[in-house]
């Protein structure tokens, strides 16, 4: 209760310190950027950093800090809503398979033992290819591919903690299985679902970004990481900095939600 | 009668396999008495415990012969109607008091979590009645308690908080499934006084299923033994403790520890 000395999560406040500041960062670009993300100045292609453009600009002129600013939020929505997606769907599938069993979560898990076989990219190039390019049909395909991943940890959770003696004991209060499910396994389930989250939107990152650099993620008008690091390829050589910034913010973006899934991991694994 | 159960007999099938745990069980037990099953491992007493409670798992076992409780087969109940009985009429304590509590619900919300499934109570309400169940299973600070996680508890008191939770409704019978065993003895003579003290002050009848024929002798006033699924003598506990009838039980008690025999110094080897 008290009286126990509190060692200091690490991990979870540098996470935290640094998922504030790209939360910031992004929050900023919503409202404001130095220059219009997508205005073209001949005079500045290729410019290095310099006070006017901190970034430098890229082969276009375009400003990279402000193109960073905007791409940064794009990315963060769709990694966000693809993991939403993946979890939602994944937690009730993976909640339901592992608390009754049976035949249903035989299918349900073969299901997703045949998508988790294939490359996941490779998976969404297709579903692409079918539904067509742009920004949520990328969330849609994206989504549905991350939700064997969930399904299988909450199912795994749950097959662990279904026969356990609170779950007999709560069965026994004649508890509903609604209940059950919800109020007496789910939160249970937290600490390990919370480190899949970390990885998962990690994942939605990099996969994001992925699917731009392979030029069928986001319309080209519109600035995300992953597209502007698929335009900067080109250039890498001659003009670094249109490829470092915008990785920069990518690696600041997932350490910082990494470190600070494995903190809150850490330190709710205390309290169990 | 509160509780009959007649000719219950429990068969486990696995594919072409089946196993008999419970053949031929008879048993009744009139309001606020307390009856004790005593046998070794494997004996069938913990299955007679959960089929009685409803426990098994019916697609797994065959279960033939009556459980009447207060006049109902609850073994002709649909789940639902079942779930009436369970906790509110019917409580049980388990054996495991470190797992038997949900490690992210406060020891509050699980006392009162029979509450908020058979009655319309408010929260103040439910409050008050987990608190008075509370001091009711011996815990002394039930105030400060009411907020506290399982982990921050010694298993003596997880037990009593299991108590309490079983109690809340003020069931007619509760069933302690070996409640003391793994506990250490000091606690385990206190939990057995708040039984008795439940038992004389609301009238709860308790079947008390146990294999330590001491604890049974001391707190009960009826005695079942079983072994291999089969009753093998019953009736009050000073017929049976101090006139056993069969072998079984005779070697049962023979096998008991005597103070004279660790006094005498204990034999090697």
């Amino acid at each position: 209760m008290s009286g126990v000395k509190k060692r200091i999560n690490w991990y979870f406040a540098a996470g935290g310190v640094l998922t504030t500041l790209t939360v910031a960062y992004i929050l900023l670009g919503m409202v404001w950027t130095p220059y219009d993300p997508g205005a073209l100045s001949a005079a500045d292609r290729g410019a290095p950093p310099s006070l006017a453009h901190p970034f430098g600009c890229d082969h276009m002129g375009r400003d990279i800090f402000s193109r960073t600013l905007q791409g940064a939020g794009t990315t963060l929505t769709i990694a966000l809503a693809v993991l939403v997606i993946g979890c939602v769907a994944g937690l009730v599938l993976g909640a339901l398979c592992g608390y009754y069993g049976g035949v249903v979560d035989g299918a349900v898990m073969r299901l997703c033992d045949a998508v988790a076989a294939f490359p996941s990219i490779l998976l969404a190039l297709v579903v692409i290819a079918v539904i067509g390019p742009g920004k949520y049909n990328i969330i849609a395909a994206l989504g549905v591919l991350f939700i064997p991943s969930f399904a299988r940890l909450v199912r795994g959770e749950f097959v662990k903690y279904r026969d356990r003696d609170f779950v007999q004991a709560a069965r026994l209060m004649g508890v509903s299985h609604g209940r059950i499910i919800f109020v007496h396994i789910l939160p249970n389930t937290w600490p390990v679902l919370l480190s899949g989250l970390a990885i998962g939107f990690n994942n939605a990152v990099l996969a994001e970004a992925s699917m731009s650099y392979l030029g069928i993620g986001v319309s080209p008008q519109e600035a995300s990481l992953g597209q502007m690091l698929s335009e900067a390829q080109s250039y890498m050589l001659t003009t670094p900095w249109t490829m470092f910034f915008p990785a920069l913010v990518v690696v600041v973006l997932i350490l910082g939600v990494s470190l600070l899934g494995e903190g809150l991991r850490e330190r709710m694994g205390d309290g169990l | 009668m509160m509780l009959e159960m007649e000719h219950l007999s429990v068969r486990f099938c696995q594919g072409q396999q089946a196993v008999t745990a419970v053949h031929d069980f008879n048993l009744k037990m009139d309001e606020g008495e307390v009856v004790g099953i005593v046998g070794e491992s494997g004996s069938g007493k913990s299955v007679t415990a959960h089929t009685l409670m409803g426990l098994l798992r019916r697609s797994q076992v065959e279960v033939s012969g009556s459980i009447r409780f207060q006049g109902v087969d609850l073994l002709t109940l649909s789940r639902q109607a079942l779930r009436e009985y369970q906790g509110k009429e019917l409580s049980i304590i388990f054996q495991e008091p470190m797992t038997s509590l949900n490690p992210t619900m406060t020891i509050g919300a699980q006392v009162e979590e029979s509450l908020r499934i058979h009655t319309r109570l408010g929260r103040e309400e439910r409050r008050r009645r987990a608190l008075e169940a509370m001091a009711l299973a011996g815990l002394s600070n039930p105030q400060a308690l009411y907020r506290c996680y399982p982990h921050q508890l010694s298993g003596g008191m997880r037990q009593r908080v299991m108590i309490a939770a079983a109690l809340v409704l003020r069931p007619r019978l509760l069933l302690a499934d070996e409640p003391t065993t793994a506990l250490d003895v000091t606690i385990q003579a206190q939990i057995l006084d708040t039984l008795r003290d439940i038992n004389r002050k609301e009238g709860t009848a308790i079947l008390f299923i146990s294999h330590d024929l001491g604890v049974v002798k001391s707190l009960c006033q009826r005695v079942v033994v079983m072994r291999r699924g089969v009753i093998v003598e019953s009736g009050s506990v000073e017929q049976v403790f101090y006139h056993p009838q069969q072998g079984y039980t005779k070697a049962l008690i023979a096998a008991r520890p005597a103070r004279k025999k660790l006094m005498g110094g204990v034999e090697h080897g």
